[in-house]
């Protein structure tokens, strides 16, 4: 959790905002380090969380969790972390050893490309329906890298279908949260991201658009933020509310700054 | 709990990471790394391969030196007593194993680079406009000969049959191998699948014998030979095969003591889109880009070098930040025995750890500068635009 984002984001680790989608879009950078900030962030707030990682193995998540003082396995044992790691996941649907259990994999339509998503989002639905004595706070369900899911072969309209049914699910009628990664650029002639990436951006609340320099690499500056706040209320006119600032990443923590203000150049 | 005896401060010694030959723990994040067998590439990426990634070569475009790079891959694996498994649908395995270059000896090695160090020392002390060049750590490190983490070959002769016989090598050549043209990936994915079980490379079953690295090289992956079309046409038929390959293979890869490095004709894959999402898809990205056919081979400017390299992408691994090195303009050069990987020129010099009074210095220097200029231009106070 970087102390600094949630400043400018205006989030509190006490009063968390509820029903809210976030994206985080990457443009030729990687933006992995404001996944790490939203799970440990909503680990802290003891919130139920779902977390899909396509990208990295559970070590790696781990790790880093813990340089920013969490602990994914021991959330793990608690239950209040449920953890589908993609990687291994869809090696043992590929490849397993033939034994079908009875238990569905949530990454089924790896081996089977007519079928939809519909075994991952009842995976979703029952690791966030909590039963009423369970004394976490609201469920979230964070996705790292949903293009993932478009290279893996599934149809964008269905994931497409797949994200509504989460937003359904989580954001109205659990009022939870959704934080999903996607990977985008503008060059890259991807209609199916396009698709995605427009679709989210639409329902969003919060839109996090990390994008590397124009100007190309640079040691001190690693890339741009810039925060969008979805309008509330489009009827009563409300504009979005845009802000940019560059950030540097450090060993443990980000730091954030309004362009052209790092200490390199001043 | 420890007996207060000592200090509890103690120094982490390896982890029992470095038993196996050939391999030492990042001093980052503490990743089990290989080499690449090119020591200059090797600092390029973090001091290495870690084990259980995928390094990408987006080859060059006739493929004349993107095949180099690996067989020195492989020839550090023969060297290191790793195991091998090649797969291919162009060329023979064994006759890619047979080719491999020769590594040099230790002390034959230290001769030549005493001479080299003792050329460059003059050269050094002749050189007196480019000073920043010259406190610049070399990007060709000598290994020492106790590490034994990356070593030297000689590209001009071929590896002895003696040291190939000690290694166990895999092979998958494709026009051999009796599988369904529709679904080469997957029965590719099944042999590698297979070796790491049997031979107990899985990180879930650990190896009861000498522990081992297993290096995978897949040449061309994605070109037409592989039944693929994604490189022949625009709007492909199996448009996801390839990525959904790479994606299981680095779940492979994550879970056992394996290291694969994958060549791939990325010029000719058609679809902007599935070259970024392969892209995406694997951990480090490198680019070969050559003179051969275009106008930058008679550039003066490059004329000691074959192509540009380019490192597209950095692994991010158990850490927030991902290694980059600081220059990223890049050149090879092949000379008669070796390639090597060479910084073409350096980036300005803009960092907040530059001391303010170097700075002003700088500014100060200008400022002699202008003023000698102004000398020259008798009476003129302003320039004219």
């Amino acid at each position: 959790m970087f102390v600094e984002l949630n400043h400018l984001l205006n989030s509190d680790l006490e009063n968390l905002k509820q029903g809210e989608l976030t994206l985080i879009c990457d443009i030729r950078t990687d933006g992995s380090f404001l996944v790490h900030h939203f799970l440990s962030l909503y680990l802290r707030a003891g919130c139920k969380v779902c977390f899909l990682a396509l990208v990295q193995s559970f070590s790696h998540y781990n790790i880093v969790a813990q340089k920013l003082g969490v602990n994914l396995t021991t959330a793990k044992e608690r239950g209040q972390l449920v953890f589908l790691e993609g990687l291994k996941t869809s090696v043992n649907v590929l490849l397993g050893d033939g034994q079908k259990s009875e238990q569905k994999n949530p990454l089924q339509f790896l081996s089977d490309t007519s079928s939809d998503l519909k075994v991952l989002y009842d995976f979703v639905r029952d690791s966030l329906t909590q039963p009423s004595t369970s004394a976490w706070k609201c469920p979230v369900l964070l996705v790292d890298d949903v293009s993932v899911l478009l290279s893996l072969g599934v149809n964008a309209i269905r994931l497409l279908d797949f994200l509504h049914y989460c937003r359904a699910t989580i954001c109205s009628q659990l009022e939870g949260n959704m934080v999903v990664l996607t990977n985008s650029s503008d060059d890259s002639e991807d209609e199916e991201n396009e698709l995605l990436v427009n679709y989210l951006s639409h329902h969003s609340n919060l839109i996090l658009q990390v994008e590397g320099l124009a100007t190309g690499f640079c040691k001190e500056v690693h890339g741009q933020l810039r925060i969008t706040w979805k309008g509330s209320c489009r009827l009563k006119g409300e504009k979005d509310v845009v802000k940019d600032y560059q950030y540097r990443i450090h060993d443990k923590t980000v730091t954030f700054f309004a362009r052209g203000t790092s200490a390199a150049v001043l | 709990m420890q007996p207060a005896a000592a200090s509890s401060f103690r120094r982490k010694v390896g982890g029992g990471l470095a038993v196996i030959p050939g391999t030492r723990a990042s001093v980052r994040n503490g990743q089990l790394l290989v080499s690449s067998g090119v020591a200059s590439l090797d600092s390029l990426i973090g001091g290495g391969l870690a084990v259980g990634t995928l390094l990408l070569i987006e080859e060059d475009k006739y493929n004349m030196y993107s095949n180099l790079l690996l067989k020195y891959f492989l020839a550090e694996g023969v060297v290191c007593h790793h195991d091998l498994f090649v797969a291919s649908a162009e060329e023979d395995p064994s006759i890619i194993l047979q080719e491999l270059p020769m590594p040099l000896l230790d002390d034959f090695h230290k001769n030549n680079l005493d001479k080299e160090e003792k050329t460059t020392g003059e050269l050094q002390k002749s050189m007196k406009i480019a000073w920043r060049y010259q406190n610049l750590p070399k990007l060709e490190v000598t290994p020492a000969a106790c590490s034994r983490f990356g070593h030297y070959y000689d590209l001009s002769k071929s590896m002895s049959s003696e040291l190939l016989q000690a290694v166990r090598c895999h092979t998958f050549f494709l026009p051999t191998e009796c599988c369904s043209t529709a679904d080469v990936y997957t029965s590719l994915l099944q042999s590698i699948f297979k070796v790491i079980q049997q031979e107990g490379f899985d990180g879930s079953c650990p190896q009861k014998k000498n522990k081992n690295i297993l290096r995978i090289v897949l040449q061309s992956l994605g070109s037409g030979l592989w039944g693929d079309d994604i490189c022949c046409s625009d709007h492909p038929q199996h448009l996801h095969s390839l990525t959904r390959f790479l994606h299981v293979l680095r779940g492979l890869l994550r879970m056992s003591l394996s290291v694969c490095v994958l060549s791939l004709p990325a010029h000719l894959i058609q679809s902007k889109a599935v070259r970024s999402r392969v892209r995406n898809l694997s951990d480090t990205v490198v680019g070969l880009e050559s003179f051969i056919g275009s106008e930058r081979e008679t550039n003066p400017l490059y004329k000691d070098y074959q192509g540009l390299f380019h490192v597209h992408q950095s692994p991010r691994l158990n850490s927030l930040l991902c290694d980059v090195s600081g220059t990223k303009d890049l050149a090879f050069k092949l000379k008669r025995k070796q390639l090597t990987i060479e910084c073409l020129h350096l980036p300005p010099d803009v960092s907040d750890r530059v001391s303010r009074s170097s700075k002003q210095d700088l500014s100060e220097c200008s400022k002699v500068l202008s003023a000698g200029r102004a000398d020259l231009t008798t009476g003129r106070t302003h320039l004219d635009f």
